[in-house]
């Protein structure tokens, strides 16, 4: 009883300093609502698994994730290295590499922009996760199908997003780079390309978490004995569940930081852009 | 329709695309074959023994179309061979999840919009999950429900809600943020309550974004089943027959299977438009 009173005294009050701190919608109240609601839910977690003696294979607490965390970073790393790095990492560069390469080759023509287009929003929509047991076929089990899975399951996003970037530009700006004189090269490099940024990187954004779910789902249908997917997946098998949230999290920060360095270097490329200088101001 | 012949062309490419690609990557198999049995292979037998294998590593269309029509007109429907039961069970748990998913997100995005603390607080962590690959947690859900007794459709529909639950959120608080000043004004000055406000004014022009996520929604929560359905032991659904397939190295099984899978996304996505289409048109919102 005292444990159930205790759990709500924890979350009323954390509330309640919300409900009074939201009063001022400053940026650091914000911020700080944001992180009180983070900790609270972290507090609480923790509160009802030792209170209630849940079982940690069924819910371990945060203190033991972690301690497990602490415990494994050598082998984390290597995971994160295997995973991230050499299999969704490479498999973005690429397939993002080849999508746009594919709309600059397709946007000279009308027709096959008409019948591509169509089909790449179908295929985004597809559960593209289901060819990895083919790729992993195909191309063995280390991070080479990791990495040719990512390709396929980011390409069609990015694809569709640079097309319709290089199409954002106005009769008005092609026109005035006609009266130049302007090659198509010229025009292409000058106008078109930074103007189909924003949608690019609108797409390379989206891409971000395909990319991690890709590489970490493919290694369910085999991998050698390192990688997240591996590892989540034979530690559930053992029931070493701090060892699994511990891989989650880094799961988790990797998908932020990724997402993040994309966004960082929207905001360098992109400074000219609307939505991105209304952040400044 | 202006579409229709261009979408033909690049249709027609990928396939014959497709059949020079299974010619290719068959053949070494089939010139082993050859080799073993001390016969040369003409071109054209090589052509016909690399389309027909039975386990190809890259099964021809028609291998494929072949395999999906057993899969769906030659089996019993309750048998479990057959797709349609498999479809079933993904669809069945696809649908639970997404509707729980998407009432939670409708919900949540409800009170996000009313309450200001409620706002600062949950919005941020509901945009940050976005960029957290949840979909690889998903094997580790369906263990733990085992482990605790809990097997079927509920472990699965509960990863599909999670994956649908995000999108309709984040759409719906968008979508119910849309009445400008101006039309809120009006409401004010026309004295109404809130709930009034709420029903006459915010719900009907969060529609369109409602809609547009609940597509993103039910193809993710599609994705969720059958990824939920990937850790060994579970026995039924698409995922399953993906996993027995790549265990089994009975590829045509597996191709017939994803794009069984495929055609179900497509399916639901192109129910979801219609109801989309029909409410909007109803409500006088179609563009």
């Amino acid at each position: 009883m005292t444990g159930a009173l205790s759990i709500l005294a924890v979350w009323l009050g954390a509330w309640g300093l919300n409900i009074w701190l939201a009063r001022f919608g400053t940026r650091a109240t914000r911020f700080l609502v944001a992180l009180i609601f983070g900790l609270t839910i972290v507090v609480l977690w923790e509160m009802i698994v030792r209170i209630y003696a849940i079982p940690p294979v069924i819910l371990p607490p945060p203190t033991q994730i972690a301690a497990s965390f602490a415990a494994n970073t050598a082998i984390l790393w290597g995971d994160f290295v295997q995973t991230i790095v050499k299999g969704a990492l490479t498999g973005w560069l690429l397939g993002g590499a080849a999508a746009i390469l594919t709309a600059i080759a397709i946007d000279r023509s009308p027709f096959l922009q008409r019948g591509l287009l169509p089909i790449g929003n179908f295929v985004a929509a597809l559960p593209i996760v289901g060819i990895a047991p083919i790729l992993v076929m195909w191309f063995g089990f280390d991070w080479q199908s990791k990495a040719a899975v990512v390709v396929v399951m980011v390409f069609f996003p990015i694809l569709v997003n640079m097309v319709a970037g290089l199409a954002a530009t106005d009769r008005m700006q092609r026109d005035l780079m006609a009266t130049w004189a302007a090659p198509y090269g010229q025009s292409l490099w000058k106008l078109r390309l930074p103007a189909a940024m924003p949608f690019l990187f609108n797409g390379l954004k989206i891409t971000t978490t395909l990319a991690l779910i890709g590489a970490i789902v493919a290694e369910f249908f085999g991998s050698p004995t390192k990688g997240m997917g591996f590892r989540i997946s034979t530690a559930v098998g053992r029931l070493d569940l701090p060892l699994v949230w511990a891989e989650i999290l880094v799961a988790a920060i990797a998908g932020s930081l990724f997402y993040g360095i994309v966004a960082l270097i929207e905001k360098k490329v992109t400074f000219w852009h609307p939505s991105q200088r209304g952040q400044r101001g | 329709m202006r579409n229709l012949l261009p979408i033909l062309t690049v249709l027609l490419a990928i396939v014959a695309i497709w059949y020079v690609a299974a010619i290719g990557m068959n053949s070494t198999w089939a010139r082993d074959q050859a080799a073993r049995a001390e016969t040369r292979l003409s071109a054209g037998d090589l052509v016909i023994q690399t389309l027909t294998l039975e386990r190809p590593v890259l099964p021809a269309p028609h291998q494929v179309a072949a395999g999906l029509w057993e899969g769906i007109a030659g089996q019993k429907i309750t048998s479990k061979r057959s797709l349609v039961w498999h479809g079933w069970i993904t669809l069945s748990a696809t649908l639970t999840g997404f509707a729980i998913g998407s009432l939670a997100g409708i919900l949540l995005a409800v009170g996000i919009v009313h309450d200001r603390a409620m706002d600062q607080s949950v919005m941020p962590w509901a945009v940050a999950s976005q960029t957290v690959p949840i979909l690889a947690i998903a094997p580790m859900v369906i263990v733990v429900f085992a482990s605790a007794g809990i097997t079927g459709l509920l472990p699965k529909a509960v990863i599909a809600a999670w994956l649908s639950f995000f999108p309709v959120l984040v759409g719906m608080v968008k979508g119910l943020r849309t009445p400008d000043r101006m039309q809120l004004d009006l409401m004010r000055s026309w004295s109404a309550s809130r709930p009034q406000m709420f029903w006459r004014l915010r719900l009907p022009s969060s529609l369109p974004y409602l809609f547009a996520s609940l597509k993103v929604g039910i193809a993710a929560a599609l994705v969720g089943t059958i990824v939920g359905e990937l850790p060994a032991g579970a026995s039924a659904g698409l995922g399953a027959r993906l996993l027995s397939g790549s265990y089994y190295g009975q590829t045509v099984q597996i191709w017939a299977a994803l794009f069984a899978a495929a055609a179900l996304a497509a399916g639901l996505v192109i129910a979801v438009g219609r109801i989309e289409a029909v409410t909007l048109r109803r409500m006088g919102l179609a563009r």
